[in-house]
């Protein structure tokens, strides 16, 4: 066992990460309301700080900053308790520390106006190469992170041979291998970004940057989601006193997560010219069958669920319903997350559809889709289990609790709001990532306007609730006395661990399988585009 | 390892399911042309205003009776920045750019393409209503994005 003065330094590691994700979704939030005033034409954007830098800030600091340092905090917690040993927190510090500066780097050039290139940085747009260097070292600092996580794992094998690695443990590390799979795409394109940058070399391949940034973006995706499916399988059930509802298949929901999340990123590129429709239509068959471990998880969720009611003595869809801790901000959390993540599951099916895609694609209809998605299921999630995680690294009971369950309330039904407006704007044609949408007042872009204005009124909503969210975070810290328990449980198994089969309790060969798949799939669009380079573009700065 | 009945019947009809999406996405491809454009054409960017037919961006007829539409995207227009086709012509647009990534989009079509510098994308179009339609960059292009619009007007038959 572990000391207490132990396990109060791992919570200091933890709180690090966790309380620089709330700093960044406050940042974020802020900028994020004011695009939904800007595109109902209610506001405008100062000249001294344009639209364009206020959606890149919005872009790195929800995309980037606040689901990355909200996943390694996680990761991290879940692997100190469930390994409870004398450690060394070096690296949870240095990952932190490192992560940090990076995104300090990058976040003072989008600041200053010297990388107005949004989150996904497209070349040849042309930003200071300190911001893609500050963005390198934001991914190498969760490479940190994810070394102490394997490790972790690694001590554990040793110490326990024959022993499955505990559930929650193997979600995370899993979750971590799939990234070091993905975010080697990002690191490849910043590899050809940076020499351009510095007028080292003169041109740059752009249909290639692409590719990469998109090998990394989608399973970008998939990196949240995962931070979402270790909360709703490992942390979850223990609010409704249930169980995971079988440690094998959760173990292989993973595992195709790992391999299926990374060969999809040209769902993203169907409307590029210089890659054939031979290999989109390959992508469209690989983007559907990263929805299968989805499937499966929707199943577990309602399984775990129903199961806890029939436990209770209660039988039937209502009094499962019913059964529920509706009034536990955790909870509730996921569930609205859950239901917000039916809506965006449907919505990617549409988006990952071949030509069908050529609807929406950069309409707004996409900006509603990832908010049902990273912004709904994800970030919901996540403040829920903030509310869960911040007692147990602080030992203070939560501030004002009923304020916490308000928040996911009011941020679920902005979404929703916010969401749908969206949604049915794009399916009118009104384009994301665009200032002013009234293009000299044409019919077209005049239906779009009222959605615009509900928009808003959405955001408006989700900027209330994210008040509420750092009241709470912070409220705790200065507010309460320490009260409270600090120990965490894991939700148990239904199924005990040892009838998973073992090729589902390997974790680094299922690493190395995927990315030699990923390889594999990538092998045809990458030498389509090196065996026509052509014409290297020079770059500029537009704004 | 045991999966419950009730799971393995979900698993099937999930899998099923994608897979007579994509049977409708096959079909469609196929048998209605829905395709994404994929242009295979390059093009010097540093050259597009020398390069026929880019030296005359515009319409132009072609002997069946359909249309080539040829347009340059560079910041923060297009050129040409007003197109007039009769209703019902089938128009190819061929787009390029000189500088940074272009959207080309038509709201209330299926026209919708990404415009790469050193690349020609491609696309075909019926338009089969009269009317003015608004042309649009759809991809952040710098600080005027939101002026680069265009206009394509439908002229009754």
């Amino acid at each position: 066992m572990t000391s207490d003065l132990q396990v109060r330094a791992e919570n200091r590691v933890v709180i690090a990460h966790i309380y620089t994700s709330t700093a960044a979704i406050a940042l974020g939030a802020i900028f994020g309301v004011f695009q939904g005033f800007s595109r109902a034409g209610a506001a405008a954007a100062p000249s001294w700080f344009d639209y364009y830098r206020i959606l890149t800030m919005h872009g790195v600091l929800m995309a980037l900053v606040f689901t990355t340092f909200f996943i390694t905090g996680l990761c991290l917690f879940v692997t100190y308790r469930a390994i409870p040993r004398e450690r060394k927190l070096a690296l949870g510090w240095v990952g932190w520390l490192v992560m940090l500066v990076g995104t300090a780097m990058a976040a003072v050039e989008i600041l200053l106006g010297n990388a107005t290139v949004l989150y996904t940085f497209y070349a040849p747009l042309k930003a200071s190469p300190w911001f893609y260097i500050g963005a390198t070292i934001l991914v190498l600092g969760t490479w940190v992170v994810a070394y102490e996580i394997f490790e972790n794992v690694v001590y554990w094998r040793r110490t326990n041979p024959g022993a499955p690695v505990p559930l929650v443990v193997f979600c995370a590390a899993a979750t971590f291998v799939m990234w070091i799979v993905a975010t080697l795409g990002v690191v490849a394109e910043m590899a050809m970004l940076i020499p351009w940058a510095f007028g080292w070399v003169p041109t740059i391949n752009v249909l290639l940057t692409r590719l990469f940034f998109w090998y990394f973006g989608h399973p970008l995706v998939y990196f949240w989601i995962m931070g979402a499916y270790i909360i709703w399988y490992n942390i979850i059930p223990t609010r409704y006193g249930g169980n995971t509802f079988s440690d094998g298949l959760t173990r292989l929901t993973f595992i195709m997560l790992i391999l299926l999340s990374t060969p999809v990123g040209i769902h993203h590129e169907f409307m590029e010219p210089g890659i054939s429709s031979t290999w989109k239509a390959l992508f469209t068959v690989t983007t559907y069958g990263v929805a299968i471990p989805s499937f499966i998880t929707a199943f577990a969720i309602f399984a775990s669920f129903e199961l806890a009611a029939i436990k209770q003595g209660r039988k039937g869809f209502i009094a499962t319903v019913k059964s529920l801790p509706w009034g536990d901000p955790a909870f509730s959390g996921a569930a609205y997350g859950m239901l917000l993540f039916i809506l965006g599951g449907f919505g990617g099916l549409v988006n990952a559809s071949y030509g069908m895609d050529a609807v929406v694609h950069n309409t707004i209809w996409i900006v509603g889709h990832f908010h049902v998605t990273v912004g709904g299921p994800v970030a919901l999630t996540f403040i829920g289990a903030a509310y869960w995680m911040i007692p147990r690294l602080t030992g203070r009971a939560l501030w004002k609790p009923e304020w916490a369950l308000m928040q996911t309330r009011l941020w679920f039904i902005g979404m929703l709001i916010m969401s749908f407006s969206m949604h049915f704007a794009g399916l009118l044609g009104a384009p994301r990532r665009t200032a002013d949408v009234s293009y000299g007042g044409a019919a077209v872009a005049q239906a779009w306007h009222p959605y615009m204005t509900v928009a808003a009124a959405g955001g408006v909503f989700l900027f209330l609730s994210i008040i509420m969210f750092v009241a709470v975070a912070l409220g705790t810290l200065v507010q309460n006395r320490k009260t409270e328990p600090m120990a965490a449980a894991f939700a148990t198994s239904a199924t005990p661990a040892g009838a998973t089969p073992a090729a589902l309790q390997h974790l680094f060969r299922w690493g190395v399988i995927a990315l030699a798949f990923a390889i594999v799939v990538y092998a045809g669009p990458v030498g389509e585009i090196l065996h026509h380079p052509g014409y290297g573009a020079a770059g500029m700065r537009t704004w | 390892m045991h999966i419950h009945k009730y799971e393995r019947w979900w698993m099937i009809f999930g899998v099923a399911m994608l897979i007579a999406f994509l049977a409708l996405l096959a079909f469609a491809a196929v048998e209605n042309s829905i395709v994404p454009p994929s242009g295979m054409q390059q093009i010097d960017p540093k050259l597009v205003a020398q390069t026929p037919p880019f030296n005359h961006p515009g319409l132009r007829r072609l002997s069946d009776g359909s249309y080539e539409a040829y347009y340059i995207a560079q910041v923060f227009a297009f050129d040409p920045p007003v197109l007039t086709i009769p209703q019902g012509a089938k128009v190819t647009f061929y787009v390029t750019s000189t500088d940074v990534v272009h959207g080309f989009f038509v709201p209330g079509t299926a026209v919708n393409m990404m415009v790469v510098p050193g690349w020609v994308n491609m696309q075909t179009h019926v338009f089969r209503r009269a009317g003015e339609y608004l042309l649009l960059c759809h991809e952040y292009c710098g600080i005027g994005h939101q002026d680069m619009f265009g206009k394509i007007e439908v002229t009754k038959r």
